[in-house]
């Protein structure tokens, strides 16, 4: 277990590291970083100041190992729009954000588990129709149509739910569903098809045969041999629930780190871009850890690998 | 010594592929989901021949956010209505195919080429070239996408190139994961170590005997991803971050119309059937596709 452990940690850091260098990288894409920061209109002089000031003269490692110390600490530099430090401006909204993607992600698995059960114990009856054609819609419904439908349905036309901002549940509802849709229709079909395997298993059959009776044969013997492949999508769901908020968050003006990306994107304000991918992607790599160290609860055998 | 003359590979091939596609006619879904996609790189191809107007040209004045079926002043029906700037919608949403299917045959090529040779190599060689490639797809992983692509394109300046670019290079590695797979249960089969036996040099066994066995796999991933694909343009024209205007793409005229979305609902509701549409038909053919050759490849 320890070297489990171990070596999975080790894989994390190294992952991490390299986030931090393709974060790092994205200013030096164009080769000149200066032109990149500084308005279209700043004169050649000033650009020339503004480099020597930046140190984007140093060499290319010098200038990374900079970076890498100062995200070490917290600290991407100033954001340009707002005088402020990068990372403290994320680290302001990282708490709406999670809070979006961690709605969307419970409304994703209360609907999807039990649809996908019910579906695949009930396999080629309506219900499994019904649940199959919805979770293909779901899968096909691009995100920010889907929101902007939403709020003419029940913004504009029924005037139930507000169609912008944060802070009451009802905020919460609209931004949630079109987020959470495309991971419940995965999740839903993921579940149908592991469930369908697991109950062809002979396990399967000889519990049935001992005379168990259906539900503790599904909900014991089967679900708990088809979460496996469940906890581990939930994990790379999440990745897709923090680039979906990009969207989500745009639509829905949500006061997150998706939006507030966008918008420094626009203002050409890259410290706080770097500050936002860097921190998304450690939460992700930070999340799929932990879902790594739960899934060796679950199968043992992943231990030994 | 006899000589063994081995029979012609042709014939079985062909009845292969044959049998291959009887069995994908049976899913009616499938074929479904074929035509569907069919009719939009039809409609993709043959834009200026459908359009009923031109998909730029304005017209400010009496033709603003006209509704769906308006007739004009010289008797013209606009089937969808006109968008904020006088533009028939019709012929925006049939141009705004072009960019979508370009955006996703060329995106999709590159990350399978990339992916498939990355896949390739981690499968066969295995050892430490595989420890490097699958921790650069975790790296590759960790990135929310659509932020990654957005805060690239960013810096890049939007542009058809840079988006097909940015997109391809970063979505390989759903397939090098998938032929990897594929490459590691292949390497251990006997017609491989024969060939590996009689001398074949790694090179041919991987191009002549690995590479198109592992291929199918690959097929069905390019067809599902092709869907994200085009999902993605939208997203990032939605964002403006796309194909510039005036060019009509699809994500772009529902970001126009999310602005007058209480006044005019058609500007927003037709780009995104549109999208629906089409992603709608790749992951029916796509499933099809995936149940038919191989059931139970987990993609």
């Amino acid at each position: 277990m320890s070297t489990f452990l171990v070596r999975r940690l080790l894989q994390s850091l190294i992952v991490l590291f390299g986030v931090s260098f393709v974060v790092f990288a994205i200013l030096h894409l164009t080769g000149d970083p200066a032109l990149v920061l500084l308005p279209p209109d700043a004169s050649i002089e000033d650009v020339r100041r503004f480099r020597e000031a930046m140190g984007f003269n140093d060499p290319f490692l010098v200038q990374y190992g900079r970076f890498l110390n100062g995200a070490l600490h917290g600290d991407f530099g100033q954001s340009v729009r707002h005088g402020e430090p990068a990372f403290g401006l994320v680290v302001e909204r990282m708490p709406a954000t999670f809070e979006l993607a961690g709605a969307a992600l419970l409304l994703a698995l209360c609907l999807s588990i039990p649809a996908g059960i019910v579906s695949a114990v009930r396999r080629n009856t309506p219900v499994d129709y019904v649940a199959t054609v919805v979770a293909l819609f779901g899968q096909s419904l691009p995100t920010f149509w889907l929101g902007i439908m939403l709020i003419l349905l029940f913004s504009v036309q029924l005037q139930l739910l507000p169609s912008s901002g944060r802070g009451t549940p009802e905020h919460l509802i609209l931004p949630a569903v079109t987020l959470g849709l495309f991971t419940t229709a995965r999740i839903t079909r993921l579940t149908r098809s592991g469930m369908l395997e697991v109950l062809n298993q002979d396990y399967i059959r000889t519990a049935r045969a001992k005379g168990v009776s259906d539900s503790p044969v599904v909900w014991k013997h089967a679900l708990k041999n088809a979460a496996i492949p469940i906890v581990t999508i939930v994990g790379i769901e999440l990745g897709t629930l923090l680039g979906g908020s990009v969207i989500t968050e745009t639509i829905f003006a949500w006061p997150g780190v998706g939006r507030l990306s966008v918008q420094a994107i626009a203002n050409r304000d890259y410290p706080v871009v770097q500050a936002a991918v860097f921190l998304l992607a450690s939460t992700f790599v930070l999340v799929n850890l932990m879902v790594d160290l739960v899934y060796t609860y679950l199968d043992p055998r992943i231990r030994l690998r | 010594m006899a000589t063994v003359v081995l029979p012609e590979a042709a014939p079985a091939e062909r009845a292969q592929w044959l049998g291959f596609l009887r069995r994908l006619a049976t899913r009616r879904t499938a074929l479904f989901g074929l035509i569907v996609v069919l009719l939009v790189i039809v409609t993709a191809v043959a834009a200026p021949l459908l359009s009923p107007f031109d998909p730029i040209e304005q017209d400010l004045g009496d033709l603003r956010l006209k509704p769906p079926g308006f007739r004009d002043a010289a008797g013209h029906v606009h089937p969808l209505g006109t968008d904020h700037l006088g533009r028939d919608l019709l012929a925006r949403v049939i141009h705004g195919a072009r960019p979508a299917l370009l955006v996703g045959f060329a995106a999709v090529a590159i990350s399978g080429l990339i992916g498939m040779a990355a896949g390739l190599v981690s499968g066969y060689v295995g050892g430490r070239a595989d420890d490097v490639l699958m921790r650069l797809a975790d790296i590759q992983l960790a990135f929310p996408f659509i932020l990654l692509a957005i805060a690239v394109i960013g810096v890049l300046g939007p542009s058809l190139t840079t988006i097909i670019v940015v997109i391809g290079v970063s979505s390989w590695v759903v397939y090098a994961r998938i032929v990897r797979g594929a490459v590691l249960t292949l390497r251990e089969r006997e017609f491989v170590q024969a060939a590996q036996a009689l001398g074949s040099g790694d090179i041919r066994v991987v191009i002549r005997h690995i590479l198109p066995n592992a291929l199918t796999p690959w097929l069905v991933v390019a067809t599902l991803d092709m869907a994200r694909v085009i999902v993605i343009e939208s997203a990032l024209s939605f964002l403006g971050l796309g194909v510039q205007p005036p060019a009509p793409t699809w994500g772009g005229m529902l970001a126009d119309g999310r602005v007058y979305i209480s006044t005019a609902w058609w500007l927003a509701t037709f780009p995104g059937l549109a999208i629906l549409v089409t992603v709608l038909g790749i992951n029916l053919f796509g499933d099809g596709l995936r149940d038919t050759l191989d059931p139970r490849l987990k993609v």
